[in-house]
């Protein structure tokens, strides 16, 4: 981990494959900004990308990476810190991707508290399968598979996050650059899951929740100073408010613990011996 | 008599038969006895019938048999449960006191002892030990020495205090002195102890075991009959090594976590049933295609569906070998014994690391609750050799990285096995998807790349095809007429019935076969053989229709997997190249 490294590090020599106007090409910036600006470098981070649009982000990077099954990243990405807590682990992906195949582990992820973070760019559409509603999509949308509404209520992950426990509650917009990369930044300095869930606007199938709409509504916590982000009833009523939208750090427990530090894994499991262990006879006597 | 005893507790799920009969196996586990257990048990935890039988012999025992000699019932059902078992001379001990069981009718020729185990019990300290009086009666009928039933109850209770060790002693002996003072039956029994040292365990103990033995340091599982013993046994132990265990949310989950862990360099296992088999099958094709090593566990019960969780088959044979959509490069094992178990754990993770591919352990639920005693070498620590393939240094990353100094992690070599780079080691950065890849790990549709990643998946299994040894165990007459072939836990029955079909003058050979994938190509030995008979526990005999497969006439073939459908003219080419001819035809 050295100073020297640049958020370019993390760039790869593939030119992404995202529309012109994509909201991931900023979510991505922001990630590898944050990623170089908390000393870290390519070869001590490791990026777990989901299925989607959003989950190419894998590919754009440069880092140890791996690219997964759909709604199955946050999984990978316990795995990964479990075995070798010095890493810097990052999971992203897209809505559909986080809150609707993989809301199992969206949950679970959150109440583990690893020591991780997880970014979500968040459409409100199903993007690479061009174009279905997502589980964020409003009630009303209008798609190829729902041409008269959803006929159901949007997903709040913000809420969801809050109800299992969360221990850092993020939300920003790619759009708004320094500010997505410093909120990403806080999530990875969070000893403990960092979840931000990032407006990404998907310009080619999303025509309601767009950057103008975005821009338009979007009230920045940060700049608010009564707004403290550890108080639990503060940030519970700025998720429950379906008025505006936000972006900031919007709840963070500074108390929690996170699991590798409950259980002290502290130690990179790759190295072995190259037998058993040298008390190995003691596993089988115990069976005398 | 023989010196073989077949023996029994009954009675209902919560009565503590498991903990009874274990504290009986292991008293004669360390009186120098071999040990071969099995169990009744239904999917419920109060309630419901339930029995541990012991078959016990100062030889080898490796199966159970159909006869019970000495049954100890907790309840009627236990009786009629095991009627086709108990034979002439069987001894029935029960506790006529019960109201349950006082209308108990003792079948003729079998003896019944009414033995007062509860207020025997009450009378040492404790209704609770009421079975600890029924195994000090079992020892008076087998001429077992009670010495040896109070170390294991030592072994037991020691950590509860003096004084529960004491009253358990009481009771056996309380036991043991009614059935002097009340019967004078001449008992056939003669257990003697001999002093061989013995452990007793069983295949979910010895897949855990020797996944520790072989350096595995992260297990992920969610709990399922009768996987769940694997967990449990790591759990607790796995930190010794500083590895962990990560009881996940479900399958899906699990067998993710453990690929991540497995990216990150660490050993990693996670172990299930069929029915996780079959939600973990979307991610083992991304295990796979991404050359990653991991040992998936399955250990089998009665399927489809949730089946009967606490019965025995071998169903997942096909699902294990053709699992998955597309084409994925796998490893199957299947131990034939308990301490199989543990050696084919360890090798499972050589070989998962050497060839970077996922590897399916197959147990099965005989395997998993029979508890077998095995003198300690047979688990021989010294013995167990760690290799993890090709892990680059990083010193010499620069030797497997491209002009551009890239890392290359899905690099088509000549043996089909790639340099792997742990994250973390500087230089080594790299991606890796489940989308067909480049040797970067990046995605393409390139047809030509295509084809030499799937060339290069496939050439690692022929690569261990002719550098591992995949022979089956061999057993019985090399020149028999018939042949017999199995897979798994059914070894050791087959075993013992070539020793009744001696006695009738029936010599066959008995292959009894490990490796599902590779195999051993058994053409040659089923040409040579005028019988061949499969055995396996399961209804449409999914080996026989493999070994049937295998020694077919070798077909030729014409394969596209480039990406493209096939096209008229190059298809006509195929044919007559295949033909032996020389190919030149034009749309
Ligand atoms: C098991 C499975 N089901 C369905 C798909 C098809 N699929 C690919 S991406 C996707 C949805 C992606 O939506 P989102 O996560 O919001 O990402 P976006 O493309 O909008 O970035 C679906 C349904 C798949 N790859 N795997
Ligand atoms: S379809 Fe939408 S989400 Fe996908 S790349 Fe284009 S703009 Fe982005």
């Amino acid at each position: 981990m050295s100073s020297q490294v640049r958020f370019t590090d993390f760039k790869s020599d593939k030119q992404p494959t995202w529309c012109p106007g994509c909201g991931d090409f900023g979510t991505m910036n922001g990630m590898m900004k944050a990623l170089a600006n908390t000393g870290n470098d390519p070869d001590n981070t490791f990026v777990v990308a989901g299925i989607g649009c959003s989950g190419k982000i894998g590919t754009y990077m440069h880092s140890y990476a791996l690219h997964g099954v759909h709604g199955r990243a946050l999984p990978v990405g316990i795995g990964v810190k479990a075995a070798n807590p010095n890493l810097e682990v990052m999971v992203a992906g897209g809505d559909g991707d986080g809150y609707s195949i993989g809301a199992g582990h969206f949950v679970h992820a959150v109440r583990r508290n690893m020591d991780m973070t997880y970014v979500v760019m968040d459409n409100r559409i199903y993007g690479l399968t061009k174009g279905q509603f997502s589980p964020t999509s409003r009630e009303d949308f209008e798609t190829s598979t729902s041409p008269d509404g959803t006929h159901q209520s949007p997903v709040n992950p913000l809420a969801l996050a809050l109800a299992a426990g969360g221990s850092f509650i993020a939300q920003s917009f790619s759009s708004d650059a320094q500010r997505h990369a410093q909120i990403v930044q806080e999530a990875i300095e969070h000893p403990g899951f960092g979840f931000v869930n990032v407006y990404s606007p998907c310009v080619t199938f999303n025509d309601v929740d767009t950057y103008d709409y975005f821009r338009d509504s979007l009230v920045d916590l940060g700049e608010d100073e009564d707004y403290d982000e550890t108080d639990y009833d503060q940030a519970t009523e700025v998720i429950l408010d379906s008025e505006k939208e936000y972006q900031g750090v919007i709840y963070r427990d500074d108390e929690s613990v996170p699991y590798n530090e409950r259980m002290g894994l502290t130690e990179d499991l790759s190295d072995i011996p190259s037998g058993a262990p040298d008390d190995a006879m003691d596993l089988v006597r115990e069976f005398y | 008599m023989p010196d073989d005893l077949n023996w029994a507790i009954g009675g209902e799920a919560g009565d503590g038969i498991d903990s009874t009969g274990k504290i009986f196996a292991q008293a004669l586990s360390r009186a120098g006895r071999h040990v071969f257990t099995s169990k009744d048990f239904a999917s419920r935890i109060r309630g419901g019938y339930t029995a541990y039988k012991v078959r016990t012999s100062v030889d080898r025992v490796e199966s159970v048999v159909d006869r019970l000699d000495v049954l100890i019932a907790l309840t009627q059902r236990t009786v009629d449960e095991n009627m086709d078992e108990l034979h002439e001379g069987s001894v029935i001990i029960y506790d006529g006191e019960r109201t349950t069981m006082q209308d108990l009718e003792i079948p003729e020729g079998m003896i019944g002892l009414d033995v007062p185990l509860k207020s025997l019990a009450e009378d040492a300290g404790g209704a609770i030990m009421r079975n600890v009086v029924a195994l000090g009666a079992a020892c008076e009928v087998a001429a077992f020495p009670i010495d040896n039933l109070a170390e294991s109850l030592e072994k037991r209770f020691g950590g509860k205090g003096e004084a529960i060790v004491e009253n358990n002693k009481r009771a056996a002996e309380l036991g043991q002195e009614y059935v002097q003072e009340h019967y004078d039956h001449e008992f056939d029994y003669d257990l003697e102890t001999t002093d061989n040292d013995y452990v007793l365990l069983n295949g979910d103990e010895a897949i855990g075991m020797g996944a520790l033995a072989a350096g595995c340091r992260f297990y992920s599982g969610y709990p399922i009959t009768p996987a769940t013993n694997v967990m449990e046994y790591l759990t607790g132990r796995i930190e010794r090594y500083g590895g962990t265990v990560i009881q996940a949310e479900d399958e899906l989950s699990a067998i993710n976590m453990a690929l991540g862990a497995a990216r990150a360099g660490a050993r990693a296992m996670t172990a299930t049933s069929g029915p996780g088999i079959d939600l973990m099958t979307e991610t083992f094709g991304l295990v796979a295609t991404t050359e990653t090593p991991l040992v998936i566990v399955d250990v089998m019960r009665s399927g489809p569906s949730t089946g009967m969780p606490t019965k025995q088959e071998q169903g997942d044979l096909n699902m294990l070998l053709y699992g998955g959509h597309g084409e994925i490069p796998r490893f199957v094992l299947a131990p034939t014994t308990v301490s199989e178990c543990f050696h084919k754990a360890v090798e499972a993770f050589n070989l998962a690391e050497k060839y970077q591919t996922p590897v399916y352990l197959a147990s099965d639920l005989a395997l998993a609750v029979t508890e077998q005693t095995f003198p300690p070498e047979e688990f021989d620590m010294d013995a167990v050799e760690i290799d993890r393939g090709n892990v680059v240094s990083e010193d010499a990353i620069d030797e497997w990285s491209n002009e551009k100094g890239q890392f290359q992690p899905h690099l088509a070599t000549e043996d089909g096995v790639s340099p792997r780079a742990f994250p973390g080691m500087a230089g080594g950065a790299h991606m890796t998807t489940g989308l067909e890849h480049d040797a970067l790990g990046r995605r393409t549709e390139d047809t030509d790349v295509r084809i030499e990643q799937v060339e290069k998946r496939t050439r690692k299994v022929e690569t261990a095809r002719e550098r591992e040894d995949w022979s089956p165990r061999e057993f019985g007459d090399e020149d028999a007429d018939t042949l017999v072939v199995s897979w798994g836990s059914n070894e050791g029955a087959m075993r013992e019935a070539m020793g009744f079909l001696e006695e009738e003058d029936v010599s066959v050979r008995f292959l009894s076969i490990p490796y599902l994938f590779p195999r051993a190509d058994l053409s040659a030995d089923i040409e040579a053989a005028e019988e061949v008979i499969v055995v396996e526990c399961n209804a449409t005999g999914q080996l026989a229709d493999v070994i049937e497969h295998d020694a077919l006439t070798r077909v030729k073939r014409i394969n596209k997997y480039n990406g493209v459908r096939f096209k008229a003219d190059e298809l006509a080419d195929d044919v007559k190249r295949a033909l032996g001819e020389s190919a030149e035809v034009t749309a």
